[in-house]
Formats: C-alpha cells, structure tokens, sequence
C-alpha cells in the first residue's frame, strides 16, 4: 500500500507559535508590529511558493528491522526500536515542501534581506512540521477504511537523526521508499533535499506504546526533549 | 541629537534606508568615517546585542538591525579603504563538507559584520583544505564552521587537524556551531570555541580576537 498525499493551502499553513519558537520568540510575548509584518510577509511567500507533497507506504516488521539497522550505526537502545516492535503497523513515510521555498530563502539571505529569510526558513520548518501531522492522521484514516484500526489506533512519526537511530538510516528508508516520485533525494552525507523535508517510520498502534520514560542513554545528550511533549499530548487508554 | 547618535538610535530601530541616509549626511559633514563606524554603526548593533541578550528583542529585531547595519557601511566602505581603517579583523565562515544548511551559518556571519569583522563566506559543502587555504591567503584569524548533521560533523575535526598540521594553530583560531554541536564536542577535536548561537558566537571571536 502507497499513498502520495497533496495538501490544501490552509493545511499547509504552519503554527503561529511554532513559527515564532523558530524565531526565539516565546509563546504568549506581544511582539512588534516589525515583527507581525515580518511573519504575514514569510506566510504570504510561502503559501505562494511552497508545492507540499507526501508519500507513505506500508512496511512489515521484518523489512522494518532491516530498514531501522541502516548502516549499523544507530544507539544499541532507543525508543524508535521499542516502539516499533510493539507497532500493530508500520508505514515509512516522506514529505517536502518543495525545492523553490529553499531557493527563495537563499536569495533573500544573499539579497540583504535577513529577516524575511530567516522568519521564512522558521514558517517552513513549522510548515513541514504541521504536515507531518496531516500524515500520520491520514494513516489513522486509511487503516481505520481498511479495517485495520480501531478508533484508539494513535499514530506517531519517528524519523532518523533523533533519539539514537542514526542519521545514514535514511539512506534504507528512502531505498525501500522510492521518494523521488515526490521529488525527494539523499545526498552522499544522509542530507535530504530539498531542504524542508521530513522522512521517518509511522508506528500505528494503541496510543502507549508511544509513551517512555527518558531514561534511554541517548536522552542524557538530548537538548530538546521534545517527545516529551507529544507524550503529554496522547490520549488517556 | 548629534548625528553618530542618530545612526545608531535607527539602526536599532532597524530602519535601513534611513540609516544610509543619515550616514551619507554624518560623510557629507565630514565626521571621520571611523567615528561614524565605531560609535554609529557598531555601538548600534552593540545595543541591539545586548538587549537581545537579555531577551529584550528577538531574532527578527536583531536582523533589521543587522540589514540597517549593512545600508551604513555600503555607504561607508569607500571611506574606510581610502582610510585604510581595517576591520576588527577577518573571519571565514562556512557550513563543513556534506552540509547544506546555511541559516545558522548566514546568521553568524550577519552577526559579525554587524560587530566589525570582515566576513568570508564560503557557503555550503566546504572541503577542509577550503577553509584553510582560504584563511591563508587572506590572512584570516579565525575559521568558523558550522554543521548541521550528525554525519557532518567530524569534518570540523579534519579542519582543526589541518589547521595544527600546518602550524596555523598560533594565529588561525577555530569556532565551531550547529544543531548537533557542543561545547565538551568543540574541546574533543580541539577547537578553539563553541558558539550556542549567533549572538554567542560574535561574543566568542570577540573574546579569542581580545576586543569589546
């Protein structure tokens, strides 16, 4: 099963708060009007030019583990290898939001115009972020059409880079992903491009598999700690 | 209001073309462009770090500044080169071999055109004998690399090491930044400074270099 989702431009609109955390800006500070005019200006180019797009396609377990091994460099002990044991289904998924977005914000960083450029990148990163989410409910979707899920079914994105699974992971993921259909590339070093593209593992299954205590090794190094939050976010079973 | 406080009450306030305006009018007065430079332009961009570092303004704030700053010195430059007034000195900046991220690169190197250093930007994917070759030929002092992937990294590493196999290593110091970065990562290959962010990155050339 392979999906290729295309996305509405209300859907592609990032968060508000999301944006501004990009910019240093804590949620709930007022800010100038330099700074509204600013994030309506990155909004506006962004709707114009990003082209977002997504793909999934299921995966089983087995063809998961070889995936998640990569190049044998991840963390012996991560939350990704948990979780994904305990999945009642696996999809890898993919998304970017284009190549003119990057280049749009390249040309107004060397153009002199920094704030817009850097108020752009962080709409973008928000933007890809927001349709990550899009994705894993289209999956809750679809399993749910196929019988294949129940209306506690939580899915969660989990991509390489974090938590302990290695970064060159990508390069199994996309091999067995075929994202180029989408427009989506590895360069030699693991990096994605375009740049605003997210790829990773969709773990569908009861909403605790997702939950663990940050105890793994790798969450000493972690400065974010951000499944912490999606964690908060699950829903009570 | 004299007019060097001028400069710099709307540099802060981020205002570009009246910045290139004024400057142009602080020239036509024949204030010595150094005085123009130090006290309008970067005692503006002093400010604006400052109050950006105690969370009085935010990134964006800091970048108008930033652009106001640069209106100033388009205006300036010809002065300061007939004058021969040198920058604060000559940094190389660029995202290491295998990494296309440059925001955080691009930030640290408006930072420190704001802060009176003369910037080269090699851009992105840059061998580690770019670097050095670079800061060679133009009598840099400090090379400041950035990373943004895991899988990048180690080739801050392979500039260090050159760096110390040249026997650079007295007068061409290293920074290095990114997501994935850490002070205790910048002590492990040798270099010379960590920078947490943009603003913190100035303050560490600021402090191998020995200015204010």
């Amino acid at each position: 099963m392979t999906e290729t989702i295309t996305f509405s431009t209300e859907e592609a609109a990032p968060d508000r708060n999301a944006v501004f955390e990009g910019q240093g800006i804590p949620a709930g500070v007022g800010v100038t009007q330099d700074i509204e005019d600013l994030y309506n200006t990155a909004l506006d180019v962004l709707s114009d030019s990003a082209a977002p797009v997504a793909m999934f396609a299921e995966i089983s377990k087995v063809d998961f583990a070889l995936v998640y091994r990569g190049e044998g460099f991840n963390e012996p002990s991560t939350p990704v290898k948990d979780i994904s044991a305990r999945a009642e289904q696996l999809a890898l998924f993919a998304l970017t939001l284009g190549k003119s977005i990057s280049e749009i914000i390249t040309e107004r960083f060397e153009a002199g115009d920094f704030a817009v450029a850097s108020m752009l990148d962080s709409a973008a990163s928000a933007a890809a972020d927001r349709l990550a989410g899009i994705v894993e409910k289209r999956l809750i979707e679809l399993l749910v059409s196929k019988g294949l899920a129940t209306p506690s079914t939580t899915v969660l994105g989990y991509s390489p880079g974090y938590c302990g699974w290695h970064m060159s992971g990508q390069e199994k993921l996309l091999d067995f992903l075929q994202p180029g259909r989408i427009g989506i590339s590895l360069t030699e070093s693991f990096l994605m491009q375009p740049l605003k593209s997210i790829s990773g593992v969709l773990v569908a299954g009861p909403a605790d598999i997702h939950r663990f205590a940050n105890s793994y090794p790798v969450c000493a190094l972690c400065d974010t700690q951000s499944c912490r939050k999606r964690i908060r976010a699950l829903p009570e079973t | 209001m004299d007019i060097l406080t001028q400069i710099s009450d709307t540099l802060i306030g981020g205002d570009d073309e009246k910045v290139a305006r004024i400057t142009r009018q602080a020239i036509d007065q024949g204030i010595p462009a150094k005085d123009i430079l130090d006290i309008g332009l970067i005692g503006g961009m002093n400010t604006v770090g400052e109050r950006f570092k105690v969370h009085e303004i935010f990134l964006p704030e800091v970048l108008l500044s930033a652009r106001a700053m640069h209106a100033g010195m388009d205006e300036l430059k010809p002065l300061l080169i007939r004058d021969g007034i040198p920058s604060r000195g000559r940094v190389i900046i660029g995202s290491v071999q295998g990494d296309l991220h440059d925001i955080g690169k691009n930030l640290v190197g408006i930072m420190l055109k704001g802060a009176g250093f003369e910037v080269i930007d090699l851009g992105n994917d840059v061998a580690p004998e770019s670097f050095v070759e670079t800061a060679t030929r133009e009598n840099a002092v400090i090379i400041g690399m950035s990373a943004l992937l895991t899988t990048t990294m180690p080739m801050m590493g392979s500039v260090v090491n050159l760096v110390r196999e040249q026997g650079l290593g007295d007068r061409l110091k290293t920074i290095i930044g990114g997501a994935p970065v850490s002070e205790e990562y910048a002590r492990q290959i040798g270099a010379d400074a960590y920078g947490f962010d943009a603003a913190n990155a100035v303050d560490r050339v600021k402090g191998i270099i020995g200015v204010n």
